[in-house]
């Protein structure tokens, strides 16, 4: 599925070079090497963008005893780390995991807690989360990756009529609790259709799970290690671009941040901003953007679970500024900010200045080179929160 | 012999290879992860393929391999169709105690067939789904599992759960979702379920049970209990990605589990040969890797047999067995089916008359003094009025608390689920003698 593009995308990652294949009598790759000349015409423009959005760190935490600088993927290795060594059932699988992972995320698990622990599966998701779920109903703990969540869907099923309805369908007989699954997601700048989506919404018609995403390595891990010590199946997406882009001192030692608490990062008093994941920092520019020039002071809520998703924050916030912006990289028709507004608006209606605001990608599929135009970013929230203000 | 031979020579590679192993790992239960490895390295002035994808040699004429559908996999059986044991090596020798046992609870079950599928007729269940004919595969397999190997099942494997011991009040308090269901009156009837007896509970969506039996299996190798896994489907649920997902997953992980399906001929109107062209699911096994075999499914000694053997290296070899049961569906589908639509009464009178696990079962122990006409006529009243006493004390059962419709979602109560049963309360209180309360349970759940 994809094993082209997943190539390249490991090639931009992981900074493999071939080298030394060509130091045969000949060059073996089947033609000639092309001396390419560096471009002087100023008409072609250098492809690689700046991301659009810069990440924001969080004060460093101190409750949790010594930190370690980590990016975002170690800071789920650690987390990993942390319930191979407490839990004596826990094991991880999918595919590729053995050799640490495409993204890195599984690199030295295998050769710290042994071959049985940590495996790869052959390539098939409705296969991987349907093994995580048999693994979990005997009783252990299973963590299952599936490699983009662009390709959570063959797992759909699985997800959907039978993890997420073991316990009720069985009164209580039964359950997959101990079963989590992780899942790169969001866009990473050229990733297109089959490596930037965010299928959140799909999961947030499902009763019976959780879906889970971080905006920083601190976040990951402690929402990690919630979602895998929480007894309902969870699924924890986690954001690609900031596996190498977020850095942070992460506590070493295993914590845990609440699910279904959304975290109001910034206080204000005009506007209320939601959002998750990649978004949270965009929102964090879009409130300095309109403190700076519209003088309008800007509260930043992170939903981080989804589902079940923290409805008292987000209103109780709404009641104090009469406005709302919720922002997702995920189309907007159906997008989860679709069930956000409903919500707030049945809640909060007389509370409203202005209708609420949804910031969304387009109602395509995620494009490759129109990616700049497609997401919502600093500047299209910017516009929504101008609106809003003078409605 | 001339087929037997090609098949031989078409499985050969695997069958050889399994005895060598078997042999090499009947000492110790040691996982043999990443053992299947490149023994040497590449050579290229070797004559051999080196690629790492296929152990084999060259060849230099162009031939397809044929598929061997016309004379396919054998069909092992310990008895004919009268009953008659055929090779006494083959017969297990149990006891009288356990063979009139398994007589017992494959009738019992037949009875409770034609009981529950009567009452659906007359609208006092919902829905059932009978098991006639394929008696033999549940009670010869469960007899041959220890009772804490997990079942997963599909629907169709009621035996199993019988031959366990689940009461008979439990079956008819699944089925009539009344006070006393284990799963709370959620799922229609026939999903059993019992966390006591290992039988995970049932649910309709098909095969998706096939890689979840995989996983468990795998769990329970690490736990080195001695436990195994068996998982039942029907030829149809064969079909479905997920068997191609669970038998893939149990051979490369290596997981102590037995894949039991029952061939039954139809899956719903559909016929064999519309479901596959291969030779049946028994076939598919070598593909993966996995020793497989194919009985005659109305043989309960056959099935017994098969069963405890695939058990037995399944714990002692962590690997998986694909077990193919040949049988037929003598009911309908289920209530919301008539197979007359689709085959004719004669195929089915065959199957009931000639051909019957029941049937041959009691041939056998006619056959050694060990049941007679009287035992036959006072077993049939006395399991039809166990039944029947258990039938009129669900029926009068009331139905769960209404409560529970909003608990078990998630292992807590949520915020959201309280807001909207509080919602739920408030509008009954206002509309209450437009819903059925008096068919409900009234008494405080403890959370």
């Amino acid at each position: 599925m994809a094993a082209a593009a997943r190539f390249f995308i490991r090639g931009a990652n992981s900074k493999l070079s071939i080298t030394g294949i060509g130091n045969g009598s000949q060059s073996s790759f089947g033609g000639t090497l092309v001396k390419l000349s560096p471009s002087s015409n100023s008409r072609t423009k250098t492809q690689r963008r700046h991301a659009h959005f810069t990440f924001q760190p969080d004060p460093e935490r101190t409750q949790y005893g010594p930190t370690q600088k980590m990016n975002l993927f170690q800071s789920v290795t650690s987390a990993l780390d942390n319930t191979l060594a407490s839990d004596p059932t826990a094991v991880i699988f999918g595919e590729d995991v053995a050799f640490g992972g495409v993204f890195r995320c599984t690199v030295g698990l295998r050769d710290k807690y042994g071959k049985d622990r940590v495996f790869n599966t052959p390539l098939c998701e409705q296969g991987i989360v349907g093994f995580g779920i048999g693994a979990a109903v005997a009783g252990a703990t299973a963590i299952a990756e599936i490699q983009f969540a662009d390709y959570i869907y063959p797992a759909f099923d699985q997800i959907v009529n039978e993890a997420a309805k073991y316990r009720y369908r069985s009164g209580n007989l039964f359950d997959c609790g101990s079963l989590t699954i992780r899942a790169p997601w969001g866009c990473v700048g050229h990733g297109s259709l089959y490596h930037s989506q965010s299928p959140e919404a799909f999961f947030a018609h499902c009763p019976g799970i959780k879906v889970v995403i971080p905006r920083s390595p601190v976040q990951a891990k402690g929402l990690l290690l919630s979602c895998i010590a929480d007894q309902n199946p969870c699924i924890f997406f986690e954001p690609k671009i900031l596996y190498r882009a977020a850095v942070e001192q992460v506590p070493v030692e295993p914590y845990t941040i609440p699910l279904s608490q959304a975290d109001i990062v910034q206080e204000g008093s005009d506007v209320t901003l939601v959002a998750w994941g990649t978004q949270i920092h965009v929102m964090r520019e879009v409130a300095n953007m309109a403190q700076e020039k519209l003088g309008v002071s800007c509260e930043v809520i992170d939903l981080q679970t989804i589902l079940p998703w923290d409805v008292e924050t987000v209103c109780k916030s709404v009641v104090k500024t009469g406005r709302l912006l919720i922002s997702h990289e995920a189309p907007i028709t159906g997008g989860f900010a679709a069930e956000i507004s409903s919500s707030v608006q049945e809640e909060c209606f007389l509370n409203l200045e202005a209708p609420i605001s949804r910031v969304c990608g387009y109602d395509t599929p995620f494009p490759h080179i129109f990616e700049p135009f497609y997401i919502p970013d600093k500047w299209k929230c910017f516009d929504a929160i101008k609106k809003m203000i003078n409605y | 012999m001339a087929a037997v031979k090609s098949m031989n020579k078409l499985y050969g590679v695997c069958v050889h290879a399994a005895r060598r192993t078997a042999s090499r790992l009947f000492q110790h239960r040691a996982f043999r992860v990443g053992a299947v490895q490149r023994q040497q390295p590449f050579d290229s002035s070797l004559e051999k393929p080196q690629f790492p994808g296929a152990s084999a040699e060259f060849v230099d004429h162009l031939e397809f391999i044929q598929p061997n559908v016309i004379s396919g996999i054998p069909v092992y059986r310990v008895m004919d169709r009268q009953g008659n044991i055929i090779d006494p090596s083959q017969d297990p020798q149990l006891s009288k105690e356990q063979v009139l046992n398994f007589y017992q609870k494959m009738t019992l079950l037949n009875t409770m067939d034609r009981i529950l599928y009567e009452s659906q007729r007359q609208g006092r269940i919902s829905f059932y789904m009978t098991n006639y004919g394929e008696e033999g595969t549940h009670i010869g397999s469960a007899a041959a599992l220890d009772p804490e190997d997990i079942v997963f099942g599909q629907y169709r494997e009621a035996g199993v759960l019988m031959y366990r011991g689940f009461p008979l009040d439990m079956f008819m308090a699944q089925c009539y979702a009344n006070v006393d269901d284990l799963g709370k009156g959620r799922q229609m009837p026939v999903h059993y379920g019992s966390k006591d007896l290992n039988f995970v509970t049932i649910s309709s969506p098909l095969a998706t049970q096939i890689p979840q039996a995989a996983g468990a299996a795998y769990a329970l190798k690490r736990e080195n209990m001695n436990r195994a896994v068996i998982c039942y489907f029907g030829e149809g649920a064969a079909s479905e990605g997920d068997a191609h997902a669970g038998f893939n997953f149990s051979a490369t992980l290596e997981c102590p589990i037995i894949f039991f399906c029952r061939n039954n001929g139809y899956a719903i109107s559909t016929p064999t040969n519309e479901q596959y062209r291969g030779d049946g699911i028994a076939a598919r096994g070598p593909g993966y890797g996995m020793l497989s075999i194919r009985v005659d499914g109305n043989d309960v000694f056959a099935v017994y047999n098969a069963t405890k053997e695939a058990r037995r290296r399944a714990v002692a070899e962590n690997q998986p067995f694909l077990i193919e049961a040949m049988t037929y569906r003598i009911g309908h589908h289920s209530t919301s089916d008539d197979s007359s639509a689709y085959r004719s009464v004669d195929e089915v009178n065959y199957w009931d008359k000639q051909d019957h696990p029941i049937s041959r079962l009691r041939h056998y122990m006619t056959a050694r003094n060990w049941w007679s006409e009287d035992d036959e006529k006072s077993w049939r009243k006395q399991s039809r009025k166990t039944v029947m006493e258990a039938f009129e004390r669900a029926e009068k059962r009331l139905k769960p608390n209404i409560e529970l419709m909003f608990t078990d979602v998630y292992q807590e109560m949520t915020p959201n689920l309280n807001k909207q049963r509080d919602a739920m309360w408030r509008h009954m209180k206002q509309y209450k003698e437009h819903y059925p309360f008096e068919l409900f349970d009234k008494e405080p759940i403890s959370q």
